[in-house]
């Protein structure tokens, strides 16, 4: 049975609900909230960990919602390709989960950033930016206080070596500069990809640019290019 | 007989070399506030956690899987355990 898109729920998870609504509504696929309690993900072909803030970011952002029980499904899921989105605290929870590598830390200037931001489109080769080309500039928002990604040289030498960073913070023409890394990130790097491409997490609000009532639709750029694996799973 | 009760210190702070911003903001305080001496400021977490265990060296042990796995985010900081002291019947109902 195709079940689509599963979102996971955690408790303090704020943004669950509107990557529902973004995925039932005008990227129009099946989509289901699914309780961290779960232990089984079988029939969904798509996992999204959405934004909030699990476990109310205790110790840190994504520790504690790492040991939910729906983790060990969602580990498998990723691990035999399943394509799995993180949104901001769920880019934190998969980076806390090794399923991404690196971390975040606090941002550069300590404030909470809630603003609309452009991101350049730097890998179209992901199973989340298949609707999108490498070099669009997408804009939306981004409210974190915790968004500035870091990991070690080698392993930010790794990611750009292998086409690993996804989205990158530029201004609106879609340059790269230091002015549009408002958190402080390494390469103002917003969001990456595991080596399998299978597994995207980024600090920008998708669903919560995609639908025209709230500013430009290009959120769905990204979850759009889910429909590629809607369905075709048996 | 039950084991012994370890009182265990854990402080974790951000790896050298890694941004550290709170750190930043603290000293910029002190700054202000005319207090210039302080040249490097780290903030972390510091853990007192009682542990069950047979020995002190099995509590130091248990203490760093927790610290490994779960308290410490090995990519960003690192940990050290500071004290592990027993706890006596009057010690840990003080």
């Amino acid at each position: 049975m195709n079940r689509g898109v599963a979102v996971i729920s955690f408790p303090g998870s704020n943004g669950d609900q509107d990557a529902v609504d973004a995925f039932a509504g005008p990227v129009g696929v099946p989509t289901r909230l699914v309780d961290y309690r779960e232990t089984s993900l079988e029939g969904f072909e798509a996992v999204v960990l959405p934004g909030g803030f699990s476990y109310g970011d205790y110790l840190r952002t994504g520790a504690i919602a790492r040991f939910a029980p729906i983790m060990s499904a969602i580990q498998e899921f990723a691990s035999t390709g399943g394509p799995v989105l993180g949104i901001c605290n769920g880019f934190q929870v998969l980076t806390e989960a090794h399923l991404l590598p690196g971390a975040v830390l606090r941002n550069r200037d300590l404030r909470f950033h809630s603003q609309w931001v452009h991101i350049r489109v730097e890998s179209g080769e992901t199973a989340w930016t298949g609707a999108a080309s490498d070099g669009d500039v997408l804009s939306m928002p981004v409210a974190h206080g915790e968004g500035n990604y870091y990991a070690n040289r080698e392993t930010v030498a790794e990611l750009e070596h292998e086409g690993r960073v996804v989205f990158r913070y530029a201004n609106s023409g879609g340059r790269p500069d230091e002015r549009s890394n408002f958190n402080g990130s390494i390469n103002n790097i917003a969001g990456i990809c595991n080596s399998g491409r299978n597994v995207v997490g980024l600090m920008p609000h998708p669903e919560r640019a995609a639908d025209p009532l709230l500013g430009p639709p290009d959120g769905l750029r990204i979850l759009e290019s889910i429909h590629q694996f809607i369905g075709t799973v048996v | 007989m039950s084991q012994p009760v370890w009182r265990v210190d854990i402080v974790v702070l951000p790896k050298d070399g890694v941004s550290d911003p709170q750190g930043e903001a603290v000293k910029s305080g002190l700054a202000l506030m005319g207090i210039t001496e302080a040249s490097r400021i780290r903030v972390g977490r510091h853990l007192e956690i009682d542990i069950q265990a047979a020995d002190a060296e099995s509590a130091r042990s248990i203490a760093a899987d927790m610290s490994e796995r779960l308290l410490a985010n090995l990519v960003i900081e690192q940990f050290r355990i500071e004290s592990i002291r027993e706890m006596t019947a009057a010690g840990a109902h003080p």
